[in-house]
């Protein structure tokens, strides 16, 4: 398929209680690299495999949580559209200049029926990896560390109205549902995609809005995740769940806890999504085995604890 | 990483009635875990999602930063915190009041909107 419009997931800017023992668990122990420091404290952190400047911002603040979220949609003209059809839509939109983000360009911010902040922005200065684009290695032992994530990949988040976010997503942003969860004629789950992945954004109807359940990462295989769940062993961090398998999505995953409370998922493996695909359904009755495939049984600390 | 320190402290679980050895480097909530004992509910560990949150009624803590969203600086000061960031200076009483009860399909659906 041709990949236009937004394209995928840019960044995120999580909230932390202490920025330097955040900056040893998302480097050392995801393997993300810093990138950059800005005049108000937040760090600049990228994956080895992702060529943009940076993908994940830290801030440190009273509360855990997520700031915003960020996707990068194919140009300026794009960024003008999308902030046109965002407020059609009923969204309040917001423009921050470029520069506001080290390395990045004009962004538009908008809110979302959940209370979650979203933006969309079409440039970022170009990093590059380490192995480059002429001839490169598929991988550089000096940038692989730690659990060597490949990429932020999406997120999942928690608020009251998941169908008005999704409404907007879809009508606005062209974004498509690829699975959902259904309580009778209640919708308590959603899985969206901007390009040809299971989901690049994940909703689950909570009470509560504008939480944070989870940032995800990319590994390259199962046995990468058995790794990571080494590493989380060995300097005992806070573990949620897995190794394990998802009915939904099907990825291949482990969840742990940075030391601020907020919910990190390293995975491998989904499937492609095609635009031709109708949504795939999971009712409420074999919710256990859709989220966890393995056990079979609901989680409740997987499903209910968030910042 | 937690060390257990050179000394440790009773802590008592004013709902249960039970009560466990916590020592002076570890949290109130990783002493519970790290004996296989329950009674405190286990969230993030982190101090971030507020699970954990306990009424020390007796005793004395020292806290690490804890989630504002969670406990204020008024709590604080009433001795509301999050277990899991807290060690014991003293024998300590608690009492719960964190919880992570909520059924998901339950909570989902008192989320209302449609």
């Amino acid at each position: 398929m041709a990949m236009t419009g937004v394209m995928r997931p840019g960044h995120v800017c999580i909230r932390v209680l202490d920025m330097e023992e955040s900056l040893v668990h998302y480097k050392d122990r995801l393997g993300l690299q810093e990138v950059d420091r800005d005049d108000s404290g937040r760090v600049y952190l990228k994956a080895w495999d992702e060529r943009d400047w940076f993908s994940v911002v830290l801030r440190e603040a009273d509360a855990p949580g997520m700031d915003f979220m960020g996707f990068k949609v194919d140009g300026t003209a794009a960024l003008d559209t999308f902030e046109q059809r965002l407020k059609d839509a009923g969204a309040t939109t917001e423009r921050i200049p470029a520069g506001e983000l080290n390395h990045c360009g004009e962004r538009v911010r908008f809110d979302s029926p959940t209370g979650h902040l979203f933006e969309l922005y079409a440039d970022k200065d170009y990093m590059g990896t380490m192995m480059g684009l002429v001839n490169p290695d598929p991988w550089h032992e000096e940038c692989c560390t730690g659990m060597a994530v490949q990429r932020f990949d999406h997120c999942l988040l928690y608020g009251s109205d998941i169908d008005g976010t999704v409404k907007l997503f879809e009508d606005a942003l062209d974004f498509r549902l690829t699975e959902q969860v259904m309580d009778g004629e209640l919708r308590v789950a959603a899985f969206i995609t901007c390009s040809n992945k299971a989901h690049d954004l994940a909703l689950v109807r909570h009470a509560e809005d504008g939480k944070f359940h989870h940032a995800s990462f990319l590994l390259g295989s199962w046995e990468e995740v058995l790794r990571a769940a080494d590493i989380i062993g060995r300097f005992k961090i806070s573990i949620d769940i897995g190794p394990t398998r998802h009915g939904i999505t099907r990825g291949r995953t482990i969840y742990f806890f940075d030391p601020s409370g907020n919910r990190n998922e390293v995975f491998h493996g989904d499937y492609s999504f095609y635009p031709d695909y109708e949504p795939i359904t999971w009712t409420a009755e074999e919710l256990g085995g859709a989220i966890f495939y393995h056990d079979q049984v609901l989680n409740e600390r997987f499903l209910t604890v968030v910042t | 990483m937690e060390r257990a320190g050179d000394e440790t402290f009773e802590v008592f679980i004013t709902d249960t009635g039970e009560s466990f050895r916590c020592g002076a480097g570890q949290t109130l909530l990783g002493g519970m875990e790290r004996l296989g004992r329950k009674g405190i509910p286990v969230g993030c560990r982190g101090g971030g999602c507020g699970v954990c949150k306990v009424h020390v009624t007796a005793g004395e803590v020292r806290c690490r930063k804890m989630s504002r969203a969670h406990v204020s600086a008024e709590d604080e000061a009433r001795g509301i915190v999050l277990a899991c960031r807290c060690r014991p200076a003293s024998d300590i009483r608690l009492a719960v009041i964190g919880s992570m009860d909520k059924a998901f399909l339950k909570h989902a659906q008192a989320g209302g909107a449609r």
